[in-house]
């Protein structure tokens, strides 16, 4: 049965889209073929959440923004991302639509890494990027993959040669300042084996206003033995509805780190899943968002163990405010085979308003003898005792307060690899907090 | 000028949930003084502390307390610390995210207002000073408020804090109950370390063993949520040999806990017959 739906892209938008930026004729196709597929899918079903209820038709159109000859040229509110503008290596941004600034300090690019935007990588790197580009999260998934690759724009591509360690992490900036630009980047890893690196993101507006759709990827690829830390930050106005599948291929003895700070203000949709493929393989998540205003959060980790002595470990921990509804979901599946996998998941949610809600969905999906698996999750309210406790040592009510919530967070946002992204993200929930 | 607190406690009834604990409650803490708190389980002393201290489950139904002349029980609970009193808990709370060092410089930056903070230097000084007084790791410095510490080391944990804001008025509620013979050596050397007129003591225990160490001034007996008995250091040391039976006896009670139901014979609560299906 064929759902007529109108989507919010049309064939022309996304054929001008290609020939703008001059792609190969493959990457052309698949735009195409997606968005026939888009329009025969359905949404995504996600737990008690109506997604076909939120803002969903503002995707806005492919606008290129000039580019950048320096980081310094960027506006002093982005420049506060970046420790220093001035050598600026190791750092990629796209504004909207397009890549603006991609730069690689020389000795990382010496050992062979490649780190630019995916739009332009598609030239030189065609023939690995199509052999990974949608691969993890396929377009006919639902919708919502459908249409990421039929308008994807910009993007990151970062690959990294065999047995190659990046001391320093990279960094990235996706902002949107203009709501009626397409904001739909696509971020694919490849960390070939043996490999080490470290990549950080942001994501934010700057003089916001308007609706959009961010309908974002991220696909990370590591093989044998290669060790990935990702780390990412939303902080995206009331105004954008973000949606955001993140999932790795882990082959084996391959491990990530996911390390997520959920601090949009509009309504929000992630999906960060490890897929457990190869024996040996090891994935790490910690999650952290808070809700404020009205904003509804689904937020979904995922470890899918296939291969055997496989690892994972989920934390996600979330403070609500105000009218704020999260849905916290935790996904542990170990396949028929995966034997002694290790499965641990946690989700803590901290109710700070009566009419906010927060809920925590763990589930174990075993299908295999001699495994471990575990659960904890708690939706509750600030102990009063600690409260007590605090104040009995002269610190204020509200001060005590600040200490308690931050300190709810706290694991997650001291696990950030760059200092001044760490310090960023502070001032996020901060103010997120209400402080 | 002394600084010598005066700590005054008239009449005082608390109770919990609807329940009288504390019946009338009459003592005077003055500076240089330590006085000891004893009794058998269930008797209000831990409940004694708490309310002085203002937790928000314990309601006071009855009488004052004055520090100096002030009324604490108008003072709400973190003014009551900035004024000088201290409650060393039984059962300190564990608080994730917040560690012990971040703590502490918090509660004495409280004390010591806004533009007048402690320097970090002067401060990691005095914590580890402190801390290798009490024998503690300094990596506890570092630790989340007492998660994972075992229960000798949150009890030390209270006495590094007591050491580091320096209070005029100290309650350690059963400071003693969970420590080995060398640890309550540490602990009561702690104490006796910042003894002086300007400060003084209401120790809670259970056992006469701490008191060996502490030497207290004044010795009081609390049974049904009421100080029945107060004498000097020997009333301690008769209680340590002969129990609490002779004071029971001389003052005809029978019961001595408050605010408990009639226990009536204990059955331990176990269903195994097999579930039906």
């Amino acid at each position: 049965m064929t759902m007529q739906t109108v989507l919010p892209v049309d064939l022309s938008a996304v054929a001008a889209l290609s020939s703008l930026t001059g792609e190969p004729e493959w990457m052309a196709a698949l735009r195409r073929e997606s968005l026939e597929l888009a329009a025969n899918l359905p949404l995504p079903k996600l737990e008690k959440t109506r997604i076909e209820r939120w803002p969903l038709d503002d995707f806005g159109s492919y606008k290129e923004s000039p580019r950048l000859k320096s980081a310094m040229d960027l506006p002093a509110e982005v420049r506060r991302f970046i420790g220093d503008a001035e050598k600026a290596g190791n750092l990629l941004v796209q504004r909207n639509s397009s890549v603006v600034y991609a730069a690689l300090s020389d000795d990382v690019a010496a050992k062979g890494v490649v780190f630019t935007g995916l739009s332009e990588a598609l030239a030189e790197h065609g023939e690995l990027i199509r052999r990974h580009f949608m691969k993890a999260v396929a377009r006919d998934e639902n919708r919502l993959t459908a249409l990421h690759a039929a308008m994807w724009s910009g993007g990151v591509f970062l690959y990294v040669p065999k047995n190659v360690k990046v001391e320093v992490p990279l960094q990235a900036l996706f902002l949107s300042d203009d709501a009626s630009a397409s904001f739909c980047p696509h971020v694919l890893i490849v960390a070939d084996e043996n490999s080490e690196v470290t990549y950080v993101d942001n994501y934010f507006n700057y003089n916001a206003s308007g609706k959009l759709v961010h309908n974002g990827v991220v696909e990370i690829f590591a093989k044998p033995g290669a060790h990935v830390q990702f780390a990412s930050v939303h902080d995206l106005s009331a105004g954008v509805t973000d949606l955001t599948y993140r999932r790795a291929v882990l082959e084996n003895g391959a491990r990530i780190d996911w390390i997520i700070g959920e601090m949009n203000n509009g309504h929000s949709m992630s999906d960060t899943a490890s897929i457990l493929k190869g024996e040996g393989s090891v994935s790490d998540a910690k999650v952290i968002c808070v809700g404020t205003g009205d904003q509804r959060m689904n937020i979904t980790t995922r470890a899918v163990h296939i291969g055997r002595h496989t690892v994972s470990d989920m934390i996600t921990r979330a403070v609500m405010r105000d009218n704020s509804t999260a849905i916290i979901n935790g996904i542990t599946k170990i396949e028929k085979g995966a034997t002694y996998a290790s499965g641990e998941q946690t989700e803590r949610v901290l109710m700070l308003s009566p009419t906010a809600r927060g809920d925590a969905n763990p589930m174990l999906l075993i299908d295999e003898d001699e495994v471990k698996a575990g659960h904890a999750a708690s939706v509750g309210q600030v102990n009063p005792e600690h409260v007590f406790y605090m104040m009995s040592r002269g610190i204020t009510r509200e001060a005590a307060l600040r200490l308690i919530i931050y300190g709810f967070l706290a694991p997650v946002v001291s696990e950030i690899p760059i200092r001044i992204l760490e310090e960023q993200l502070k001032l996020v929930v901060e103010r997120k907090l209400g402080q | 000028m002394s600084n010598k607190p005066r700590f005054v406690i008239q009449g005082l009834k608390v109770a919990i949930d609807g329940k009288q604990i504390l019946q009338g409650i009459d003592l005077e803490l003055n500076g240089g003084e330590v006085h000891a708190v004893m009794g058998p389980n269930g008797t209000g002393k831990s409940t004694l502390a708490s309310a002085l201290m203002g937790h928000p489950r314990y309601e006071v139904t009855e009488g004052t307390v004055t520090l100096d002349g002030e009324n604490v029980l108008e003072m709400e609970v973190d003014e009551r610390a900035r004024a000088g009193m201290f409650l060393a808990m039984q059962y300190p709370s564990e608080i994730p995210g917040v560690t012990t060092a971040d703590f502490l410089r918090t509660a004495i930056n409280a004390r010591r207002g806004e533009g007048n903070e402690i320097s970090l230097i002067k401060f990691v000084r005095m914590m580890e000073q402190k801390m290798a007084a009490l024998e503690m790791d300094p990596q506890f410095m570092h630790r989340y408020l007492n998660e994972g510490f075992s229960g000798g080391e949150k009890k030390r944990n209270e006495i590094l804090q007591m050491l580091m804001l320096e209070p005029r008025v100290v309650m350690l509620d059963e400071i003693d109950s969970g420590l080995d013979i060398d640890a309550l050596k540490i602990v009561a050397a702690g104490v006796n370390s910042i003894r002086s007129e300007e400060r003084t003591f209401l120790i809670i225990t259970h056992y006469q063993r701490l008191l060996n160490y502490i030497k207290p001034d004044f010795v009081h007996v609390m049974m049904q949520g009421r100080i029945v008995k107060s004498g000097g250091p020997e009333l301690a040391e008769r209680l340590e040999a002969e129990g609490y039976d002779w004071i029971k006896e001389e003052l005809g009670i029978e019961d001595v806990t408050v605010g408990r139901e009639e226990e009536d014979d204990f059955k331990i609560p176990m269903n195994t017959l097999a579930p039906k299906f």
